[in-house]
């Protein structure tokens, strides 16, 4: 096999090598969206006074943290489908396997959001939530509208890093044979019998964007004070 | 307007306040001064209730602060409070800082609730500052606005803590002029400072406050003029803050 054959087989591939992408895209994009509404919602109880949602909040993060993710993935994949199924309404055509996937990484992402966003709420001063409260803001109407848009801005480059550990760890969806990208490119290379230079060159895909989402968001954190974030 | 009966506050075995009573009438102006730690911080903070008390009570324009049944968001909404730090919302531009709560709190349309804005911005000299954000602003601007954001909400009195004591030397007049400003016009005012020329100027009242007691309440012209009839501790915290 030599680089032209290598060359010609990802070219003739190239849709579905694509179509893989874009499924990694979209579980990282949602994951990232909804794992940072549900992290910000747990952090906000793990932060409340009221002690069964700040005892719901911790152990929600202390068992996803606890579990490795690709059990979550299996578990999700073998045991819930038809839950989430009848929760979301989704139509019986529609892959299943994508579903579940959202919502185990956007679950599972959560917790570890969360402990980002709570890091993020605590820095932020005591005498802006009492600044808020003195204007006759409630405690959430404080939290959602004063805090909690300085704990992201002041999160953002930690949320991103861990939206790029996300992207990788999505390739995980492997075990429910789920044709994202790095299933895609297997799957070439079981057909065309190239396994390792495939599995070579899906991890420099993986490895190129990873690093310039990293550098991006270094450019960002530099930029940081002038960008308005939240 | 606000009445402070028998309020007790501890944390621990360290009580932060013990037997504070005191009342403020409408429209008048109200000097809280004393040694660092002795609770006069937190006695103002008591008032609105961001600082929940062990014993006593508190009212508000009749409205009991720490009663369960009390609406006390609704309250605050009423009571305008001006911080030692500012606390302006550095995400936010100063016309939202002033506006966030008419709108969100009040249910004030926008429009209505930016005119407002501009015009205590205005009030406060700040005009042409409503586009910048906090940071962008000197600590003396910062501390205007930020009595502009309590105005914007109509408050029935006006709570200061330690409104000057953030601010370079220098910046300390005009916030003070604008807080003259205010106690000519009649706003009932409760406010700790140390600015003992601000509380000869429009103070009613002084309130001398030590170890967590009020041991001096009486009027202005008696706290100032009759130095002899004062407790022993005023008459040390005088001499110290009066010499210069």
């Amino acid at each position: 096999m030599t680089a032209i054959d290598l060359l010609s087989d990802i070219t003739n591939s190239l849709p579905a090598l694509a179509a893989g992408m874009v499924t990694s895209l979209k579980i990282t994009a949602i994951a990232v969206v909804f794992g940072i509404v549900w992290g910000a919602i747990l952090a906000v109880m793990r932060l409340s006074s009221f002690k069964p949602f700040a005892l719901f909040a911790q152990g929600y993060v202390m068992l996803l943290r606890s579990i490795p993710l690709i059990m979550v993935l299996l578990w999700f994949f073998l045991m819930v489908p038809q839950l989430i199924q009848n929760l979301f309404g989704v139509s019986p055509r529609t892959d299943i396997r994508l579903v579940s996937a959202m919502v185990a990484f956007s679950l599972f992402e959560a917790a570890y959001y969360s402990e980002i966003i709570r890091a993020g709420i605590q820095a932020v001063s005591r005498g802006q939530l009492s600044a808020a409260n003195a204007l006759g803001m409630p405690y959430l109407m404080a939290m959602r509208l004063i805090v909690l848009p300085q704990a992201l801005r002041a999160t953002v480059p930690a949320l991103l890093t861990q939206g790029i550990v996300l992207f990788q760890d999505t390739s995980l969806v492997y075990v429910i044979g789920l044709a994202d990208f790095f299933r895609s490119a297997k799957n070439i290379a079981d057909r065309d019998g190239n396994t390792v230079e495939m599995i070579l060159f899906a991890g420099s895909v993986y490895l190129v964007i990873s690093l310039l989402a990293s550098a991006g968001v270094q450019f960002l954190q530099r930029g940081g004070r002038y960008v308005k974030v939240g | 307007m606000i009445e402070i009966n028998n309020v007790s506050k501890q944390y621990g075995t360290f009580h932060v306040l013990t037997d504070c009573s005191t009342k403020v009438a409408k429209g008048e102006v109200v000097v809280v001064c004393g040694p660092s730690g002795s609770g006069k911080s937190t006695l103002i903070k008591t008032i609105n209730g961001l600082e929940p008390i062990n014993k006593g009570d508190i009212r508000v324009n009749g409205t009991s602060v720490c009663s369960p049944k009390t609406n006390l968001s609704q309250l605050r909404s009423k009571v305008g409070m001006v911080f030692q730090n500012f606390e302006l919302f550095p995400h936010l531009s100063i016309i939202e800082n002033l506006t966030i709560a008419q709108i969100k709190v009040l249910g004030r349309k926008r429009n209505e609730a930016g005119d407002k804005g501009r015009k205590y911005l205005d009030r406060v000299g700040l005009k042409d500052q409503a586009a910048k954000y906090p940071a962008q602003l000197s600590g003396g601007q910062q501390q205007r606005a930020a009595i502009a954001r309590a105005l914007c909400m109509d408050p029935i009195c006006m709570l200061f803590d330690e409104p000057t004591s953030a601010l370079d030397p220098e910046m300390v007049n005009e916030v003070l002029d604008v807080m003259v400003q205010l106690a000519r016009e009649g706003t009932t005012m409760m406010c700790v400072t140390h600015e003992m020329g601000f509380a000869r100027k429009v103070a009613d009242r002084v309130i001398f406050m030590d170890a967590g007691r009020i041991i001096e309440d009486t009027s202005k012209a008696e706290f100032f003029g009759n130095i002899e009839g004062r407790t022993d501790r005023a008459k040390q915290f005088l001499s110290r803050i009066l010499q210069h």
